[in-house]
């Protein structure tokens, strides 16, 4: 039952950062989810509490609802970059791509074999849902912090159909998961910084340029 | 094995920390200098022991990659290669312990010792591997590696431009190589050499195919004459002791590699000999005519790297036809050569490099013409380079005389009993290696006599003063092992048997039946030279005591009588060679301009030659251009922003999942 809330929370939050404008508020959302989606691991697990499963979801909230956050924001105040999310695809023609892409999860998800095993039949979907929001955050957007909030969801979505999924993933591939995201968010934290320095917008389209 | 596996850790475990410390320049050097020495010791020991007699050994371990296998394996074959390798590795590193990077501020030269160790690394694992996998890792390696290290310098526009064109040869020399181990691994099943081997390809239509797939692949690397673009733009980028080290050792691995593939071969058709005594009498012939009209000293050796391949390649061939028309004699005779060429090569053509790039070190000039008279204040870096053009040349009592002579031999022997077409094409060798040999000493003349005697031209050249002994030290060794392989001419031979078996699959009788034929002749050359030596050393001991009591006046070399000699009067690079040049240039093509002295006292003439590798302009680049053309006629595809990238992939993710769910 609270699996199926936090898939809620889940579906609605990415409907949220699909409609929003601002950019500290998408970081918000992102954090937010982020949480929600660390305490997956101790609710999706029927067994009694294992120390692994508290330790990934200890891991999960601090890197994602403390520390990712705290990067992003900073970085957006040092760089002084505008607080609009610049999208190229208007906030309610996403909105309306973001319903369409709910329901081909679901439809897809119909046709996908799975194991009896699973928490909630609504895993898969959303956990789909979460990494073609994803994707379309990263192309609809302009500004190159938004392209990582969309990696964000991305990684958030393949976490929940991870989690979800198989019964009992290895600490070992989750903790190396979160880090490889941690490394990769601590890495674009520093180039968009760079690039600001360098060249004065964060833009990662500027108008008719860039082909090479 | 173990030894070896030693070996390998240090090179890698050595690169690593010299790249990690950022000490300074000086004792980052000596520090990885000594890593490549000590690596080079050890991974020496294996080596000598399987050459002398020792068991083969072999190493598999599962590795993680599909189809791969971490299977090492080092028999006579590999340990032939091998040995030069670790010499010419750890001397070279001993004379780039005082290279000075060029450039507006001294740097770090850490990244350049890494990628050296990284180099020899490779290098080591192309000739061990047993595992295609594993060997196009080595070589992708080993490809990477040289073209940082070609690279270094890479302030300078020219050295970016030879470092690409280096990295597209050598890319496409893998794309071949790639689909040879493909097919290969289709047809066998497998892809470990030691299956490969013992299956062997089946004659026919596939053969000629793979044999084709593999001179291109490893005929790139090699620098067989089309495909040869590469060499002499990649050799003067590079800094000396990288030159030395990859067209003394790197451009071998591509002959090993032709020589495993004819492991795993039957009986080859004659076309295969033919082709490469066609190869052999192009990349020799072609590029000793080129050498000759170079003007920078390290493309010049360049030049003389595709001729030594070319007499290798020769020397192959001759083996081939000896194997197709089953003749034993031919067959140890020609691998013979071409095996023992491998090393002396890689001995007077490391030399040769180390004593230019001294020279370049102390003068900073690149054109010959601006060099000369460097005998008298580099003396010892003068000798040495007078003994590997002497070896490279292919004379007595040299070493470069006797892995030429084996081929010599054996194609005269062939063409006495083989049959017609046969025989007719190995005197076609034995006029091609004439001509080669000859055209190398009028090149050798040319670049000894403008480099080291006469007045220097220039006022770098007459400020030089001699190198140090870290880059005397090395081209000293290599000078002696020229000349002990040269007056041990015989027991140098004898080496050859059990590298010869495990080519060849010949029965050791036959082996050695094949080689005694050649001990006796060369008894005699070495017992000769041995005579012409002596005399030598009596007429300089009576030269000496004659002079002794007499006074004697030091006047300008070639000075010619005239009351006020300039160094404009001497003979240049250019004007030496113009006499052949002008009998070829219909071969060679080039561009000359001259301005011919006019009237009874004329004022100004001159003249300028310039022969550049005509397959660069007039092949490659049209052919390159073609299909950049054709490219950027798909650019429309190309996205011009990261989104669209990423747009793509959503789209094609979302595409195949409702294909195959829908």
């Amino acid at each position: 039952m609270l699996t199926n809330l936090i898939l809620i929370l889940v579906v609605l939050s990415n409907l949220k950062l699909l409609a929003s404008s601002r950019l500290g508020a998408a970081i918000r959302v992102v954090a937010a989810q982020g949480v929600a989606l660390g305490l997956l691991p101790i609710l999706a697990h029927r067994e009694p509490l294992a120390a692994h499963a508290l330790l990934l979801a200890a891991g999960t909230i601090t890197l994602k609802g403390v520390v990712f956050p705290w990067l992003l924001l900073r970085a957006i105040r040092e760089v002084h970059v505008a607080r609009e999310v610049e999208p190229f695809v208007g906030y309610s023609a996403s909105l309306g791509a973001g319903v369409l892409i709910l329901g081909i999860s679901f439809w897809m998800c119909t046709r996908l074999p799975m194991p009896a095993s699973i928490a909630s039949s609504w895993l898969a979907p959303v956990a789909l849902f979460s990494i073609f929001v994803g994707l379309f955050l990263i192309a609809a957007r302009k500004r190159a912090i938004s392209q990582v909030l969309g990696f964000l969801v991305l990684e958030n979505g393949v976490y929940t159909f991870g989690v979800g999924v198989t019964s009992r993933t290895p600490l070992i591939v989750e903790i190396g998961v979160l880090l490889d995201v941690f490394v990769a968010v601590f890495i674009m934290g520093i180039t968009i910084f760079h690039i600001q320095r360098e060249f004065d917008h964060t833009a990662a389209a500027p108008a008719g340029e860039g082909k090479d | 094995m173990t030894l070896l596996l030693a070996a390998l850790a240090l090179l890698l475990g050595g690169g690593m920390i010299v790249l990690a410390t950022s000490r300074p320049h000086r004792d980052c050097s000596w520090l990885a200098a000594g890593v490549v020495v000590v690596a080079a010791i050890v991974g020496g020991i294996p080596a000598v022991q399987v050459l002398a007699g020792g068991t083969v050994s072999t190493l598999h371990w599962p590795w993680a990659v599909p189809f791969g296998q971490f299977a090492l394996g080092l028999d006579p074959l590999s340990a032939w290669f091998l040995l030069p390798t670790l010499l010419l590795s750890a001397l070279a590193a001993i004379d780039g312990a005082d290279y000075r990077k060029s450039g507006p501020e001294p740097r770090s030269l850490g990244p350049v010792w890494f990628f050296y160790c990284l180099l020899v690394l490779s290098m080591v694992l192309v000739v061990l591997a047993r595992n295609a996998v594993l060997f196009l890792f080595a070589w992708e390696l080993m490809a990477v590696a040289s073209y940082f290290l070609v690279t270094v310098e890479h302030e300078r526009p020219e050295v970016r431009q030879a470092g690409w064109i280096y990295l597209a040869a050598t890319q496409v020399g893998t794309a071949f190589l790639l689909a040879l181990f493909l097919l290969l691994a289709r047809q066998t099943g497998s892809m470990d050499f030691t299956v490969w081997a013992a299956r062997g390809i089946p004659t026919g239509g596939w053969a000629a195919v793979l044999f084709v797939l593999a001179a291109i692949g490893l005929g790139t690397k090699a620098g067989f004459m089309p495909l040869h673009s590469w060499l002499p733009e990649a050799h003067p980028a590079a800094p000396s002791h990288v030159s030395a080290l990859m067209s003394g050792v790197m451009i071998k691995t591509g002959i090993y590699g032709l020589l495993r593939f004819l492991t795993f071969t039957r009986t080859p058709p004659l076309w295969w000999g033919w082709t490469f005594i066609g190869i052999g009498m192009t990349s020799g012939v072609l590029g000793v005519l080129w050498a000759l009209a170079q003007h920078d000293l390290k493309r010049l050796l360049a030049y003389h790297s595709i001729e030594n391949i070319g007499i290798i390649a020769l020397g192959m061939g001759v083996g081939m036809l000896g194997w197709s028309t089953g003749s034993a004699p031919l067959m140890v005779l020609g691998f013979g050569g071409a095996l023992l060429h491998v090393l002396n090569h890689s001995l007077f053509k490391g030399l040769l490099f180390l004593a230019a790039g001294a020279v370049l070190q102390q003068t900073d000039e690149h054109d010959l013409d601006h060099l000369g008279g460097l005998l008298r204040r580099m003396p010892w870096t003068g000798t040495a380079f007078l003994i590997g053009a002497a070896a490279i040349c292919g004379l007595p009592p040299l070493n470069g005389f006797i892995s030429e002579f084996l081929i010599f031999l054996g194609a005269l022997r062939g063409a006495a009993l083989a049959p017609g077409a046969v025989a007719v094409s190995l005197l076609a060798v034995v006029a091609g290696l004439g001509l080669i040999g000859g055209l190398a000493v009028a090149c050798f003349t040319k670049a000894f006599g403008v480099v080291f005697l006469g007045t220097p031209r220039s006022e770098s050249a007459r400020t030089a003063a001699e190198v140090g002994p870290a880059m005397i030290g090395p081209m000293l060794i290599l000078a002696a092992a020229c000349i002990l392989i040269g007056l041990l001419a015989p027991w140098a031979v004898g080496t050859l048997p059990r590298v010869l078996t495990n080519l060849t699959g010949l029965p050791t009788a036959a082996i050695h039946g094949g080689l005694a034929g050649a001990v006796g002749p060369l008894l005699a050359v070495v017992a000769a030279s041995a005579v012409l030596l002596v005399i030598l050393g009596l007429l300089v001991l009576w030269r000496r005591r004659l002079l002794s009591r007499q006074v004697m006046a030091t006047g300008t070399t070639w000075g010619c009588g005239y009351a006020q000699p300039t160094p404009r009067m001497q003979y240049t690079a250019s004007s030496f060679a113009q006499p052949l040049l002008s009998w070829t240039s219909a071969v060679l093509g080039g561009r000359r301009q001259l301005t011919a002295p006019n009237g009874y006292f004329p004022a100004a003439a001159s003249l300028h030659t310039q022969t550049p590798d005509p397959l660069h302009p007039d092949l490659y680049r049209p052919a390159l251009d073609r299909v950049g053309a054709g490219l950027a006629r798909q650019r429309w595809l190309q996205p011009a922003a990261v989104q669209l990238c990423i747009l793509y992939i959503a789209l094609a993710l979302l595409a195949l999942l409702i294909w195959k769910f829908g």
